[in-house]
């Protein structure tokens, strides 16, 4: 996988929990040229730990000379996002990824209604820059908690005018989803990005309304969540390696030496799919990729994100 | 060290008195694709990362002796049939990004062949074969003679086809087809993954296309692939297309016991996957090499591997390249050079 180094360039405090990073190229040079929606894989040595975290690229898709990323502090981190707080500084060497996007504008879409909750507005701020730049029509819709948590609304009326709309929940503003979605064209594509009860909310009004599932897309991505320890065998190598309750299955395999191959690690993207052998207990499931009847099969497991509550896990690699 | 310099491009033909020929370095660098003596679909994908030196897989985009002759011959057929370029509209960023893809691969690669001077997007191409001088403004296809990917598309060996992502699934929106095996992007344009390989025998029982899709759509800009596909053409014709099957078609059944070793040719495609940066699209280039079976005679080797492999293929897919025709002669012509030992494992010559 194809990796860049690069050097934290600029740290702007947003909010009370937002941090907006500049990043550039180490060596000086451009950064490579992404799609609106694109994001990139950080990662963080933390103790001698290496922690990997999808971070949207926020920034003008013209723009080659830096990559922007905001990070909001989670309350129950698993070490990123504090590391990214606390300790990263302007100076601060960072490796990421070549930027990968599941989040693309579709390009026959005749109308295009965002839709961000909180942090979840990230992915938006690149594709409008794509949006702009191409004349789509489109409307953004920012829903936040209270007025300290505007981030970017500055920025975001500069760039969308009278397309974007603001909904600050502490001031009773709500957004009304059913009702937005009802009066909206055929060829219309919708696009959210947030906290998972407003996706969720978002895909069941749109199935309820009729909308075709490709005409509606959505960005989550998940932090491993902990759990018990388990122990997974690869059959193809032989190896057995032990996933701590604080370490994702993949990060203990990539621990362990071996080379699983991964892309988003937020379990949206599918790429880190594993073939499940055999599983003396139950596969705990959180990612976005499988279907619910692909989960209960319990053939394929997600490692980034997943794991077991079992004894012994056997997957094919 | 640079090959570049060493280039002596032929003055030859795809079509009419097809004086198209191989030089004996060509002959060596040709991209043999038989490693065993069995032929299957495989998903044979691998990092399309620098080759050998002198091979052609040492550069992302590769030019040799032919790069000329195949620029003119795709010129004819784009004026005999402009419907062989095709570019829906909601793809020009990866038009765009095509620009880029070409021609900083090729004036880093060759710098003695091609310039490129960039200040911001006011753009210098050279192309020094061609005679091109060319200032333009990227992102401004009013500073072009044509489309920007028809434009860098007339200046590049092989065939592309760009594949726009969307809904999980490739679609076939962009290409530029002059030097194709039998298929047409008329007919293909607009086309999900699935649908345009619908024809291809075996390999959806095999579950190759959905394996083939799932890996492609994860694929990363950085990091292109790559693979070789193969089938077989009377002469050295580079547009086999359906559209033009009245001029070449007839030429299977000339195939005598006399003139297999000149008339036949092994058509090699190298296939690279390169995402793109900014359309987020895939282009899938397909660049041909022709050798005739006298050529690849040269080394015994490959006249072995070459018999074996064709006798032992599956009818389906010989019916499927087109071979049933004179396959059997390819094998008899072959035949008194297989001493029956057994082939080392892998592509090399000798």
């Amino acid at each position: 996988m194809s990796v860049l180094n690069v050097k934290v360039a600029e740290v702007e405090q947003v909010t009370e929990v937002v941090k907006h990073f500049t990043l550039v190229q180490e060596n000086g040079e451009p950064l490579p040229h992404f799609s609106g929606g694109s994001h990139v894989v950080v990662s963080m040595d933390i103790n001698g730990r290496i922690h990997r975290n999808p971070y949207s690229l926020m920034g003008s898709t013209a723009n080659s000379d830096s990559y922007h990323i905001s990070v909001r502090k989670q309350e129950n981190s698993r070490g990123g996002s504090v590391y990214m707080h606390e300790q990263v500084k302007p100076g601060t060497r960072l490796q990421i990824t070549y930027p990968v996007n599941l989040f693309a504008i579709s390009k026959l879409g005749r109308r295009h209604i965002l839709i961000a909750g909180g942090i979840g507005i990230t992915p938006f701020m690149s594709q409008i820059s794509d949006l702009n730049r191409l004349g789509y029509d489109y409307e953004l819709h920012y829903a936040y908690r209270s007025p300290e948590h505007a981030a970017f609304r500055e920025q975001l009326q500069e760039m969308c005018g009278d397309r974007v709309h603001f909904y600050v929940d502490s001031e009773g503003e709500r957004l009304d989803i059913p009702d937005l979605l009802s009066h909206q064209p055929l060829g219309t594509h919708v696009y959210t990005c947030g906290p998972e009860p407003m996706v969720k909310a978002l895909h069941l009004h749109a199935k309820n309304l009729g909308w075709p599932d490709n005409h509606v897309h959505s960005e989550e991505f998940t932090a491993p969540p902990s759990g018990d320890e388990f122990t997974v065998e690869l059959a193809l190598s032989g190896m057995e390696v032990t996933v701590p309750g604080d370490m994702s299955m993949l990060e203990a395999m990539e621990e362990a030496g071996a080379e699983p191959p991964f892309l988003c690690r937020g379990g949206a993207c599918g790429r880190c799919e594993l073939e499940v052998v055999s599983c003396d207990g139950v596969i705990m499931h959180n990612d976005h990729y499988l279907s619910d009847h692909e989960k209960a099969e319990g053939r394929s497991i997600m490692p980034c994100v997943s794991r077991a509550k079992c004894s012994k896990l056997v997957v094919n690699l | 060290m640079n090959m570049a310099k060493t280039i002596a491009f032929k003055q030859e033909t795809f079509r009419d008195d097809y004086s198209y020929s191989n030089s004996a370095e060509a002959i060596r660098r040709f991209p043999f694709p038989f490693a065993e003596d069995e032929y299957m679909y495989s998903v044979n994908i691998e990092q399309h990362t620098p080759g050998a030196p002198g091979s052609v897989f040492e550069h992302a985009i590769d030019i040799d002796e032919h790069y000329l002759a195949e620029c003119e011959d795709r010129r004819i057929t784009l004026e005999n049939d402009p419907g062989r370029y095709i570019a829906l509209p909601h793809m020009m960023d990866a038009q765009w990004d095509m620009v880029e893809l070409v021609m900083e691969s090729l004036s880093r690669d060759y710098p003695d062949l091609f310039e490129l001077t960039r200040d911001g997007d006011n753009w210098h191409w050279v192309n020094k074969p061609l005679g091109i001088d060319q200032k333009f403004v990227f992102g401004d296809e009013s500073t072009l003679p044509m489309e920007p990917f028809e434009y860098v598309g007339r200046q590049v060996q092989g065939d592309w086809v760009v594949m726009d992502q969307r809904d999980d699934d490739l679609f076939a929106d962009m290409g530029i087809i002059t030097s194709q095996a039998d298929w047409s992007l008329a007919f293909d344009a607009g086309m999900s993954f699935k649908e345009w390989h619908g024809p291809v025998p075996q390999a959806n029982e095999l579950g190759i296309f959905d394996r083939a899709l799932k890996y492609l759509l994860h694929l990363q800009y950085g990091s292109p692939v790559r693979r070789l596909n193969w089938t077989m053409t009377v002469n050295p014709r580079l547009d086999t297309s359906p559209e033009e099957y009245p001029l070449w078609g007839p030429d299977n059944v000339s195939v005598t016991a006399d003139n297999v070793g000149q008339k036949v040719h092994l058509r090699v495609e190298l296939q690279a996957l390169f995402r793109l940066p900014r359309s987020n699209a895939m282009a899938f280039s397909i660049r041909g090499y022709l050798a005739s079976i006298d050529d690849l005679k040269t080394y015994p080797r490959w006249a072995k591997r070459l018999r074996r492999v064709l006798t032992n293929l599956h009818p389906d897919l010989s019916e499927y390249k087109g071979l049933d025709n004179y396959r059997q002669l390819v094998i008899d012509y072959l035949a008194p050079m297989d001493d029956g030992a057994e082939l080392e494992l892998g592509t090399h010559p000798e």
